[in-house]
């Protein structure tokens, strides 16, 4: 499909939107539909958009391999970590009203960043269970 | 989305099956959008209509276009089928009406986190609300189940690319 030049330009042209999507969709999760989980698999279509259109190897390059393992460790951490604070602070373990002083602003600091975790744990293994079959596509068998 | 059930029950070509299936997944998605299921109906719209369309076409790459035919006697199966969704039928007989008040889902916790979430949480879209903060340890279930799938897809798949490795040096 790379040499196909209206797919191209299509693409070109649409990526930045979707990506941008995603992080209204994560970061407006509080106000309207959406959330971590939404976001994450809107990032994931994106990249895996890029890489019909361009090709596994040069996606591969821009998100490597490694940053997608990274990722998919990442977001849980975070999600615990989140949870973790809890204690140190007082609380119980995933209390997120110890996380500010004004209780409703620490719910709404803790729903924030455990949403965060939700969507780097969610694009991560999308994108790598993508690569993974990509990368089978090309071996001989 | 009836018509798309028969074309793929159907068809032997695996291919028109998933495209059908993810037209399916959209149709879905419309319909748990006139259900105000505004978030189920995102989920499913990209999950199911966008990315495992996706991967099951690279699947597919991998393997025969075509399904196997069929071998042996078709009754046993149609039976077993036939019945599990009898069972699952005569369950929901059991349920209360889709638009009832006083059924026990709308009258047990759903009054305390509609009426409650602006005051506790502040947060406005009481899915997001429910999802991260009341049922925080679901959630973190949930994304330890996707953390292992993932981890279990790359084990699954790189050894065997490590083994050939291993088998060339």
């Amino acid at each position: 499909m790379r040499r196909d030049l209206v797919l191209r330009v299509i693409a070109r042209t649409l990526i930045p939107f979707i990506l941008l999507f995603a992080l209204y969709v994560q970061f407006h999760g509080d106000f309207g539909p959406g959330g971590g989980f939404q976001a994450g698999v809107i990032i994931a279509a994106a990249i895996i958009f890029y890489a019909l259109i361009q090709g596994v190897e040069a996606t591969r390059k821009s998100v490597p391999e490694w940053l997608v393992e990274t990722m998919v460790a990442s977001g849980v951490l975070i999600y615990y970590g989140v949870g973790a604070v809890g204690p140190f602070l007082g609380g119980n373990f995933l209390d997120y009203f110890v996380l500010s002083h004004d209780t409703v602003h620490g719910q709404e600091r803790g729903i924030f960043w455990v949403e965060v975790g939700v969507a780097v744990t969610v694009s991560g293994v999308m994108l790598m269970v993508f690569y993974m079959f990509a990368s089978r596509a090309k071996d001989p068998e | 989305m009836a018509l798309a059930v028969v074309v793929i029950a159907r068809s032997r070509s695996l291919f028109t099956v998933i495209i059908l299936g993810g037209a399916y997944s959209f149709l879905m998605a419309t319909v748990l959008t006139v259900l105000d299921a505004v978030d189920v109906a995102m989920t499913e719209a990209s999950v199911g209509a966008g990315i495992s369309t996706v991967l099951l076409l690279s699947a597919l790459y991998l393997c025969k276009k075509e399904e196997a035919a069929p071998h042996g006697r078709l009754w046993l199966p149609l039976a077993v089928s036939i019945t599990t969704a009898g069972m699952l039928v005569y369950g929901t007989l059991g349920l209360p009406a889709f638009n009832d008040p006083a059924a026990p889902i709308h009258t047990h916790v759903v009054p305390r986190y509609l009426n409650d979430v602006m005051r506790e949480t502040g947060v406005p879209n009481v899915v997001t609300a429910v999802l991260a903060s009341y049922r925080g340890y679901d959630t973190m279930g949930e994304t330890t189940v996707v953390f292992t799938a993932g981890v279990g897809v790359i084990a699954l798949l790189r050894r065997r690319r490590r083994q050939k490795q291993d088998a060339s040096a």
